[in-house]
């Protein structure tokens, strides 16, 4: 099964004939996904790495079956191509474009709250399920088919995560990278939610860090509703404290905002929390074996 | 990116939102002008620093007389103003806001944020206006008014006169705090901020309402639609090297460490500096060099981190996943070859292309201290910069 994607799943890419995106998707297929077009509007008619170019996400949908779309416009554009996507009833979108302004994510989410669909991101190195389906801009070849799912708010602290359980030899039934901006589409308990419900996966590890109560409130939810050991890191225990925005920003957060002080009511909740990120892969081992 | 207050009150009164009559200052003699300008019998000189906590530093004045407003001016401007949040160091005070001084009745607390929990822009207002509202939050919650606006609809009337009556207004001046909370939403919206926050929000001169302070704060990633506020930055407000950084496309926040880390995305930057601190190290800067950096763009990493002097040693620690391990390697030689660097580097390598990047370093005859994960690349700093002291 997986979670959000898995070797059935049909992927379009928005922007697909720019650099990043081109080399990604390639990529991508060489590695077991199956994209069935990309959308540039202008260049609708052309064909791109073999695959058919659409104007509108609407067109490759009705002609493609596209089911998932991975979003690799530039961040001015991203809040428009994501309701676009919405709109044609994409279920999963990832959104791997950094830079969209909080503003249009924050409209972005109103747009989707009446939709029945994922977004993944933005600022995320996507979602991968290994040898079925990837989404994003992570190397594949560090990924192995396993059944611990992976979920973190940063795209290479996830690759170290991985890293470190692949030398254990643990691999991954999906990993998802939420991303790391302050309004984001799919937040921890969603992910949580999903790796509970699933079958091929045992397992969980979450990686946050510092900034928003997401790790306190997924903790609180897994206590609550979770059968599937969780291991816990937060990075940001020695980020410099005081870069905060005026009373605002410390009313909204409360006291539980350092790492530290998250990374405690986390273990309080009973997820079982890693302190030195060298770690994630060794407590993961010892934990869920 | 922060702007200064009397930036902040010029663009506030564009909205609508009345503020007391004052011009910013750039010496005595322009002080005494604008103080004489908009005359009256008691003024405010402010000293205008991108940082909170002036009036505990010595920052905010009342002055009685013309003199006094020259005096104050001249106290400030040129002087490091230290405030609980500028560091030991201070800020250096290049401009004063001088203000006419009003009769404040009571002080109220009204800001616009954009909430991690709700994901929406909220409303947050109190009674207790004034300096410490954040412990007022945390000891009495209940004082505290949030208020969550549908980004569909907008702020609406009837949510503002709820709050305006919960903290305590009467009469008039519901409509009034109405009128200024919905001209504050559309400024905070327009301007893509993410921090809007009137405190306080005084109730003067026998029953107006009037933004006394006011600081506001910008998405910079929404700068290329805000061509108003991206004139307003002022450069001498950050730190230098942090100025130097972001025209490099790279993330540098400055620390008081002596461990300089190189790190790719900013996630595993923090957790290398955790790593090192976890080691009982102490990690001089946060640095990340983002997505596909070039070998020019490690370079100039490495010139950045070292202009700091506390630096003893640089851990490099990359997981390539759209970067390239061969083009960060490439970096670093050109980086040994043509900067003068005499600590030692400790390297840590993964990711794309990381068999190239491996054999690159170990052609070029420089000393790199390789490490194979994180935890042996914290050890290793560890380990050299215990030799280096002995």
């Amino acid at each position: 099964m997986s979670v959000f994607v898995h070797k059935h799943s049909r992927v379009i890419i928005q922007g697909l004939t720019g650099q990043h995106a081109t080399f990604h998707a390639e990529e991508a297929m060489a590695n077991g996904t199956t994209i069935v077009g990309g959308v540039t509007p202008g260049k609708g008619g052309m064909s791109h790495l073999g695959l058919p170019v659409f104007d509108t996400v609407c067109q490759a949908v009705e002609e493609t079956g596209a089911d998932v779309s991975g979003i690799f416009v530039p961040p001015p554009f991203a809040a428009d191509a994501i309701m676009e996507a919405l709109e044609a009833g994409i279920g999963v979108i990832v959104v791997i474009a950094d830079g969209i302004p909080v503003q249009d994510m924050v409209r972005v989410k109103r747009y989707a709250a009446d939709r029945d669909a994922v977004i993944i991101g933005p600022n995320t190195p996507g979602i991968i399920t290994p040898d079925a389906c990837k989404v994003g801009i992570m190397p594949s070849h560090i990924y192995t088919p396993g059944r611990i799912g992976v979920v973190s708010r940063s795209g290479t602290l996830n690759y170290e995560a991985v890293q470190q359980m692949t030398a254990l030899g643990m691999g991954q039934s999906t990993s998802v990278g939420i991303g790391g901006d302050p309004v984001n589409g799919t937040d921890f308990v969603t992910v949580l939610r999903a790796f509970e419900e699933d079958p091929e996966t045992d397992a969980v590890i979450m990686i946050g860090e510092i900034g928003g109560p997401q790790e306190v409130d997924a903790a609180r939810w897994a206590r609550e509703n979770m059968s599937k050991p969780v291991v816990g890191f937060v990075a940001g225990v020695s980020a410099p404290p005081g870069r905060r925005m005026g009373h605002a920003g410390a009313i909204i957060a409360g006291q539980a905002d350092t790492a530290n002080a998250k990374m405690d009511l986390m273990e309080e909740l009973g997820v079982h929390v890693v302190r030195n990120p060298a770690l994630i892969g060794e407590t993961a081992h010892r934990v869920f074996s | 990116m922060n702007i200064h207050e009397y930036q902040t009150k010029e663009l506030l009164k564009g909205y609508g939102i009345p503020v007391p009559s004052g011009r910013v200052a750039h010496n005595v003699d322009n002080a005494a002008t604008v103080a004489e300008e908009i005359g009256g019998e008691r003024w405010v000189v402010k000293a205008q620093i991108h940082a909170g906590g002036r009036g505990k530093g010595g920052g905010v004045k009342i002055a009685e007389s013309i003199d006094e407003v020259k005096h104050y001016t001249n106290q400030m401007i040129g002087s490091h103003l230290v405030t609980p949040q500028t560091g030991a160091a201070g800020r250096l005070v290049q401009r004063v806001l001088i203000e006419q001084g009003c009769d404040i009745q009571q002080e109220y607390y009204l800001a616009l944020v954009i909430d991690r929990a709700t994901q929406r822009i909220t409303v947050i207002a109190s009674a207790s206006g004034g300096m410490n509202i954040e412990e007022v939050a945390q000891s009495d919650p209940e004082r505290v008014v949030r208020e969550v606006v549908d980004p569909a609809i907008g702020l609406m009337d009837f949510q503002c006169r709820k709050i305006a009556a919960k903290i305590g207004l009467r009469g008039k001046q519901i409509g009034e705090a109405a009128r200024m909370m919905r001209a504050l939403y559309r400024c905070f919206r327009d301007q893509d901020a993410l921090l809007a926050e009137i405190n306080p929000l005084a109730l003067v001169n026998g029953g107006t309402l009037m933004a006394l302070d006011a600081k506001m704060s910008f998405d910079g990633n929404a700068l290329y639609r805000l061509p108003q506020i991206t004139e307003l930055r002022d450069f001498d407000e950050e730190d230098p090297k942090e100025v130097e950084a972001t025209g490099h496309g790279l993330n540098y926040i400055a620390l008081d460490g002596d461990v300089g880390c190189i790190v790719n995305g900013a996630g595993l930057a923090m957790a290398t500096m955790d790593a090192i601190s976890f080691h009982g190290g102490k990690p001089a800067n946060f640095l990340d060099v983002g997505g596909g950096a070039s070998p020019e763009k490690v370079g100039n990493a490495f010139r950045i981190v070292l202009q700091d002097a506390n630096v003893k040693i640089i851990l490099v620690n990359i997981f390539a996943g759209i970067n390239r391990c061969d083009w960060i390697a490439e970096g670093l030689v050109q980086a040994m070859r043509e900067q003068r660097i005499d600590v030692p580097i400790v390297v840590r390598l993964a990711g794309t292309n990381v068999g190239k990047g491996a054999a690159i370093l170990a052609a070029s005859g420089f000393a790199f201290i390789m490490a194979d994960d994180l935890d042996d690349a914290a050890t290793r700093v560890m380990a050299t910069l215990q030799e280096q002291s002995s």
